[in-house]
């Protein structure tokens, strides 16, 4: 039994109203899902232009403030729109489900946290309509060239600005929900790596959205009111606005990947019909990773002329992430390793990010390497590097999750050939895409420009084409989402043969409110996480 | 219902609702207006003002019905822990966002000085551009931006200022203690005394900031100095004035007989934000005032 704030009976109001004042878990969840779909097409298109423009060497098709405007957008919109809000919004499904609570603990927050976000990308894209254009100094907004913007410039800060409450207010309700609403016997030790990902990554948004809000005010204020916080004239240092950007910027990177990492965790498992191998370590390695997190902030301002003993400092302690990661990787590995594997499409894009995130983290190791760093540093290497990490890493653990519980959501089978076909053009393009880049960046190709020497045209061209065909792909996605929410083959409750947890408990499509009473206790440990 | 709500297993979901949109229409108007005024555009800042008008109507009207749901006992124990959560976690999301503004002043003191003399690996900073500059605290930098200032003194309106708020944390939590006697007037007379001592602290400042800009010489744009001294200080004023303004809200609604001594979750969330403003101004008297 549930009961509501002022009647027994829920009423649903319908039409747009419905979605505008909903504070149901699964209505906000698909919004984020929806918006973040959305953004992912914009912010693709920006990237499309990028990838025109760099077909060929010269200038061809924009001037090269507008093409900064692109890779700014493009980075901005990516991160803030795309990735982040999916995540949202699979947690928004999936965590009341995997805990067994009918909803998430404020549901009327959790109502203004995703109403927050279409706001701050009016106010974001409308820059491109404005005297000066939109912001155009790179997603990282470095001072003083940020404050070059024109009136852009205050629009972009505000906007970023709502971004961070937004997501803030989505993480306290994250944290209060699995601290608060989980079914009774699901101990912390007991819950799936979904949550617990969660749970840790909620935490590091809001330890560092705030300092980033704190940034850019530095910056607003620099402009506006004639404060010296990036002034060296007056005793401040543009190279402070790096450091507390890193300081949000690096934990940021974690709170991409790892719900990413928490999907794989579901994903192998399932498909490998055995529980997920080493499930401690699992959960103690993303606290690890989470923690070095706060300290190698400036192994992204290796060249920037530090002092010798904080490049020393920052580059250990960057390469010791490699240690926990390598933990994940191995325990992805060894729960698949004498599995009765099948290779469905969520499956297939769990093992794409098992090898190609692994090889972002290889380049990230070597990025770590200070006088390795000062070669590579601001080249195709670091595109190449990030792009691993973000596209085959975040956006392809997305996409396998979508597919995975997108039969539980809809109540119907998505069309497996369409997927494959989906799956198998994303995995070959996107590494016709981003891996050449690898190559050019060695080679010495900057990043961030709109025109390059002739000796890079080949790769380029490769290159563009990978990103041409990568991003036509992804029609083949939105085709899949489409045709599943409108009908096929009806899904059984547990949608696939070795899936554990609560949310293969409920029917396929789940009722409104997920779990009206808490789980029987023994429904829990029939689903057991640990091996023991 | 009530009854129902208040058994162990069961789980309180509200209905839709109105509020946050309006919030984000709110926040978007204050964006939007706050940006255009900042552009130069007059009608911007009336924009600003309409949105943050909004941005209250909004407030008001959602902890209305969190108060009015609350008094009907619609929310067992299991809401109310979720509520502490929220609460803890917002705090902690504020001290973040001080973090980077004391942050800024560390690195700005204890580097940046340093490096713009020549220390460390930033002789030519100093040889190339900044010939002769001698690291200072204050300091407004070697390009004397804002021109010479006379520094703050931990004696005097800082030293009264910390007395105040650290007496205000004392009083608000025997006020509390008067919550759980039972003793509302206790609680209501504790209560004011806070939040008289809360606003004079914003008056003593106020008074403190003419008196920088008039004075000493020293204003937001007086280099580093003036603006960690500006910007640290004026966030946290900020705070506490919103902070005595929910306390005269928790004030009022003691008056009315809100709260019971098992059931007061709004006050202990504001006392907490109270004492959090309270540690923050502590780190301010040590490192902006007194080191
Ligand atoms: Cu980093």
């Amino acid at each position: 039994m549930y009961n509501t704030a002022d009647a027994h009976h829920p009423e649903h109001p319908s039409g747009i109203w419905r979605w505008i004042t909903t504070t149901n878990h699964k209505d906000i969840g698909t919004l984020y899902l929806c918006f973040s779909l959305l953004m992912f097409f914009v912010g693709g298109a920006f990237a499309m232009l990028i990838r025109a423009e760099l077909f060929k060497p010269g200038m061809q098709l924009m001037d090269p403030l507008f093409f900064n405007e692109m890779a700014t957008l493009h980075g901005l919109v990516m991160i803030f729109g795309a990735i982040m809000p999916a995540f949202v919004g699979l947690a928004n499904w999936m965590i009341p489900m995997m805990v067994g609570a009918p909803d998430m603990a404020l549901p009327r927050m959790n109502n203004w946290s995703f109403w927050i976000l279409p706001f701050a990308f009016i106010l974001l894209l409308s820059t491109l309509f404005m005297p000066g254009g939109a912001p155009a100094g790179g997603w990282t907004m470095y001072a003083p060239l940020m404050l070059q913007t024109g009136t852009a410039f205050p629009f972009t800060i505000f906007a970023i600005h709502l971004m961070g409450i937004s997501s803030v207010m989505g993480a306290i309700n994250i944290i209060a929900t699995i601290l608060n609403l989980r079914a009774p016997g699901m101990t912390l030790m007991k819950m799936p790596l979904f949550v617990w990902c969660w749970l840790i990554t909620a935490y590091l948004l809001i330890a560092v959205m705030p300092v980033l809000a704190g940034a850019v005010t530095m910056e607003l204020m620099d402009k506006y009111f004639g404060t010296s916080f990036f002034n060296a004239a007056g005793g401040g240092d543009p190279l402070l606005f790096q450091h507390v950007f890193w300081f949000f910027g690096h934990p940021e990177v974690y709170i991409m990947v790892l719900p990413a990492f928490g999907i794989i965790s579901e994903i192998i498992p399932t498909f490998s019909r055995k529980p997920l191998f080493g499930y401690t370590s699992m959960v103690y390695a993303v606290a690890s990773i989470a923690f070095l997190s706060f300290i190698v902030w400036a192994h992204h301002m290796f060249t920037v002329g530090m002092p010798l003993s904080a490049d020393l400092f920052f580059m250990f302690t960057t390469m010791l992430i490699a240690v926990p990661t390598g933990v994940k990787v191995f325990n992805w590995v060894a729960t698949m390793w004498r599995g009765a594997l099948s290779f469905e499409t969520p499956m297939l894009f769990a093992i794409a990010f098992v090898f190609l995130f692994t090889i972002g983290g290889f380049s990230g190791v070597m990025l770590a390497l200070v006088p390795a760093d000062w070669q590579y540093h601001d080249t195709y290497f670091v595109v190449a590097h990030f792009h691993y990490v973000l596209v085959t890493g975040s956006a392809f653990a997305i996409m396998g999750a979508v597919y995975y519980w997108l039969p539980k959501w809809t109540g119907h089978m998505y069309n497996e050939t369409l997927a494959k076909w989906h799956f198998w053009l994303s995995v070959i393009s996107v590494n016709v895409l981003y891996f050449p880049m690898h190559f050019l960046g060695l080679a010495g190709m900057n990043r961030r420009l709109p025109d390059y020497p002739v000796q890079f045209t080949d790769l380029n061209q490769i290159v563009s084409v990978g990103g041409f065909v990568f991003g036509v792909s992804q029609l083949l996605f939105v085709a899949c989402i489409i045709l599943c929410v409108r009908g096929g083959k009806k899904a059984e409750a547990k949608v696939w043969e070795g899936a554990l947890g609560l949310e293969w408990t409920l029917p396929s499509p789940p009722p409104y409110h997920s779990f009206t009473e808490p789980p029987a206790a023994n429904l829990i440990w029939a689903h057991p996480y640990q091996n023991d | 219902m009530s009854a129902q709500a208040h058994a162990a297993n069961h789980y309180y979901i509200p209905h839709g609702t109105h509020w946050p949109i309006l919030g984000s229409v709110g926040l978007f108007t204050t964006a939007v207006g706050g940006a255009l005024w900042l552009e130069g555009l007059d009608f911007g800042g009336y924009l600003c003002l309409l949105g943050i008008i909004i941005i209250f109507l909004m407030m008001f009207g959602w902890f209305g019905t969190v108060i009015r749901e609350s008094m009907s006992g619609t929310y067992n124990a299991q809401v109310d822990r979720s509520f502490r959560w929220g609460m803890t976690f917002f705090i902690f999301s504020e001290v973040m966002f001080f973090g980077a503004f004391f942050g800024a002043l560390f690195f700005a003191r204890v580097f940046v000085e340093n490096w713009l003399a020549g220390g460390s690996n930033s002789l030519f900073t100093n040889l190339l551009l900044w010939k002769g500059y001698e690291p200072a605290w204050p300091s407004n930098g070697p390009g004397h931006v804002g021109g010479s200032f006379e520094g703050m003194s931990a004696a005097g309106i800082a030293a009264i200022n910390t007395l105040i708020l650290l007496s205000s944390g004392v009083t608000v939590t025997i006020a509390h203690w008067g919550l759980k006697e039972g003793n509302r007037k206790k609680l209501c007379w504790f209560l004011l005394f806070t939040i008289i001592l809360g606003f004079s602290f914003v008056g003593l400042q106020a008074h403190e900031y003419i008196h920088a800009y008039t004075e000493q010489n020293l204003t937001l744009g007086s280099g580093i100095y003036g603006t960690t001294f500006f910007m640290l200080t004026g966030f946290h004023g900020l705070h506490v004035t919103i902070g005595a303004i929910m306390l005269t809200v928790i004030l009022l609604r003691s008056l009315k007989g809100h709260f019971t001594p098992q059931h007061h979750f709004a006050f202990e969330a504001v006392s907490w934000y109270w004492h959090f403003v309270d540690v923050v101004w502590l780190g301010l008297f040590i490192f902006v005032y007194w080191l």
